[in-house]
């Protein structure tokens, strides 16, 4: 315990300090090797493309802008309006009703209570898709159980519809506030509670000036978040709707799979871009405010 | 705080319980009940033999094992390697990581469709034209694997970076060496024990994508489980909707099984990444 154990001690470390900087580049660097090629070729085939335009007679490229000035007019434009709006009315009711949703959970003792809400939040969140689509189809669709037997169809019930995609969409945006807002909620302190009310704060009163402006960054957020997730859909919308809906994800698949003019390949691409652009302006929003927030619960 | 059950809570929970059981229930209701033939379970009997359901699942369960596997071979040692020595390539990581939450899987697939057009456009006296067909075989589409991992990363990064958050790396990895470990033995069998929760959670997440995935598939052309159940529909409604209902209770299934196995510590370090 005296001389040989400091020599044991220090030698390992040294080797450690000297062999860590290779073995650190070298691990991560299949990664980055990794993402360049398989991410970075298509983001650079849609840049690429988004600003080309191909001569039909020649064949000869050239750098335009022609096919993004397209991506916003007539049909394209229109689909690209409906994509935003069904978005933001979605991520709107996703928050207004999974935010009393998660404090439910929250504020009861019950810990089953909360592991049976959390863990079916995380299986719903994900349960997005075409077997979601079909659940709605059949429960609410033209021939679904509950419109048959309550008649829907007389009152003028229709979910292939926005309204209907906006209901369907719920499913699974009101699952992802929960998520996003439950570790938030739990960062409430009832001691900030507590000395609200001992200074002769009502409820209401705490909640406006103390709760919710510690909430508002992961509320914020999590409205983004919602907002990008139904915004980038399209396998619940193309099972359900087909294009009755206009919307940009469906406009992309119908330009891709060809069964539109030539050419219009380099305008999905165009549109693309668009929804990138979006979508980049969703996380430059929500990563700050996740930060932000993450200060409460760190804390 | 107030923490017990008050009406308006059992009436929040009430309405989200009614709004999320209806559609499932109904969906039972709605493959069991076929109009004119009475109560009768066909459409579950007839799935097993339907023409492409096993091959279709097949080829999605392999698309997932071959995803989860190459994201966690690229993810572990990158993730571990941040908390080791490349702290600073930190930042680096986390923007590859986030990048794909940018490109929408229709935006990302459309462009996977450009690049797939340059083999035989540009490519196809050069060695690398075997490779772009290679990679779309029918039969196992590694392009599809591909567009996963990356479109995985961000879940797994998370999941990854939430758990090894909860345990000292560093101070594991130096007692293995000092003890006389190799690097690799280190990581296996010091690190990789103690993040059996982050890793379960990062796979099952993987899985689920995997598993669900429409978008990329379809545009690409292949048929995988979500494409099949899809094809299924137009033609037999109560059948695609039976296995809809049925692919939801396996993903329960298994996140009740990771939930079991993950631990209770494990799983609230996971559920806040």
């Amino acid at each position: 315990m005296t001389a040989a154990l400091p020599r044991a001690d220090v030698a390992p470390v040294a080797s450690a300090k000297r062999r860590r900087r290779a073995p650190g580049w070298l691990a991560v660097l299949p990664l980055l090797v990794f993402t360049a090629i398989a991410f970075g070729l298509p983001a650079f085939a849609i840049l690429d493309g988004a600003f080309t335009v191909k001569d039909p007679a020649t064949g000869a490229a050239s750098y335009t802008t022609a096919n993004l000035t397209g991506s916003l007019q007539g049909p394209y434009l229109t689909a690209l309006l409906g994509s935003v709006k069904l978005s933001a009315v979605s991520a709107a009711l996703g928050a207004l009703f999974g935010l009393p949703l998660a404090q439910a959970v929250v504020g009861s003792r019950s810990r089953a209570l909360r592991e049976a809400v959390l863990t079916a939040s995380g299986v719903l969140a994900n349960f997005g898709g075409v077997p979601l689509a079909f659940a709605f189809v059949a429960t609410l669709g033209n021939a679904g159980v509950l419109t048959a037997h309550l008649g829907l169809k007389d009152s003028g019930w229709d979910l292939y519809s926005f309204w209907g995609l906006v209901l369907v969409y719920l499913f699974f945006l009101i699952p992802l506030m929960v998520l996003t807002i439950t570790p938030a909620l739990d960062g409430l302190r009832s001691q900030w509670r507590e000395a609200a009310l001992n200074n002769g704060a009502t409820g209401t009163q705490y909640w406006r000036h103390v709760a919710l402006p510690v909430l508002a960054p992961s509320l914020l957020g999590g409205l983004v978040l919602l907002f990008g997730s139904a915004f980038a859909a399209y396998a619940t919308a193309a099972a359900m709707v087909g294009s009755a809906v206009p919307l940009v994800t469906l406009q992309i698949a119908d330009a891709l799979s060809g069964n539109v003019l030539v050419g219009q390949e380099n305008v999905a691409l165009a549109l693309s871009l668009d929804m990138v652009l979006v979508a980049g302006l969703v996380m430059a929003v929500y990563l700050p405010l996740q930060r932000r927030s993450a200060r409460w619960l760190d804390a | 705080m107030a923490r017990r059950l008050t009406p308006w809570r059992w009436a929040v929970l009430g309405l989200a319980a009614l709004y999320f059981l209806i559609p499932l229930g109904a969906s039972v209701v709605f493959t069991v009940d076929v109009p004119g033939q009475g109560v009768t379970f066909d459409a579950y009997t007839r799935i097993l033999s339907t023409d492409g359901f096993v091959s279709s699942l097949l080829l999605s369960l392999e698309l997932a094992v071959a995803t989860i596997a190459a994201v966690l071979l690229l993810m572990v040692p990158a993730t571990v390697a941040l908390r080791l020595g490349a702290a600073r390539l930190r930042p680096v990581v986390e923007v590859v990581c986030s990048l794909p939450l940018v490109v929408p899987p229709i935006a990302f697939v459309a462009g996977i469709v450009t690049v797939l057009k340059w083999g035989p456009e540009h490519l196809s006296r050069t060695p690398l034209f075997q490779t772009f067909v290679a990679i779309q075989n029918e039969d196992f589409p590694v392009v599809l694997v591909l567009a996963y991992v990356v479109m995985a990363l961000p879940f797994v990064y998370r999941a990854l970076d939430a758990g090894l958050r909860a345990i000292d790396v560093r101070t594991l990895v130096e007692a293995a060496r000092s003890c006389g470990a190799s690097w690799p033995q280190a990581l296996v069998r010091a690190v990789l024990p103690n993040l059996r929760g982050a890793l379960l959670n990062a796979a099952f997440l993987t899985l689920a994508l995997v598993l669900g995935e429409f978008t990329v598939a379809r545009l690409l052309g292949y048929r995988p489980f979500a494409v099949w159940i899809y094809n299924v529909g137009g033609s037999q409604a109560q059948m695609s909707v039976a296995v809809s209902v049925l692919s939801l209770l396996v993903t329960w299934a298994l996140l009740l099984a990771l939930a079991g196995a993950g631990g209770g510590r494990d799983r609230t370090a996971s559920s806040r990444g």
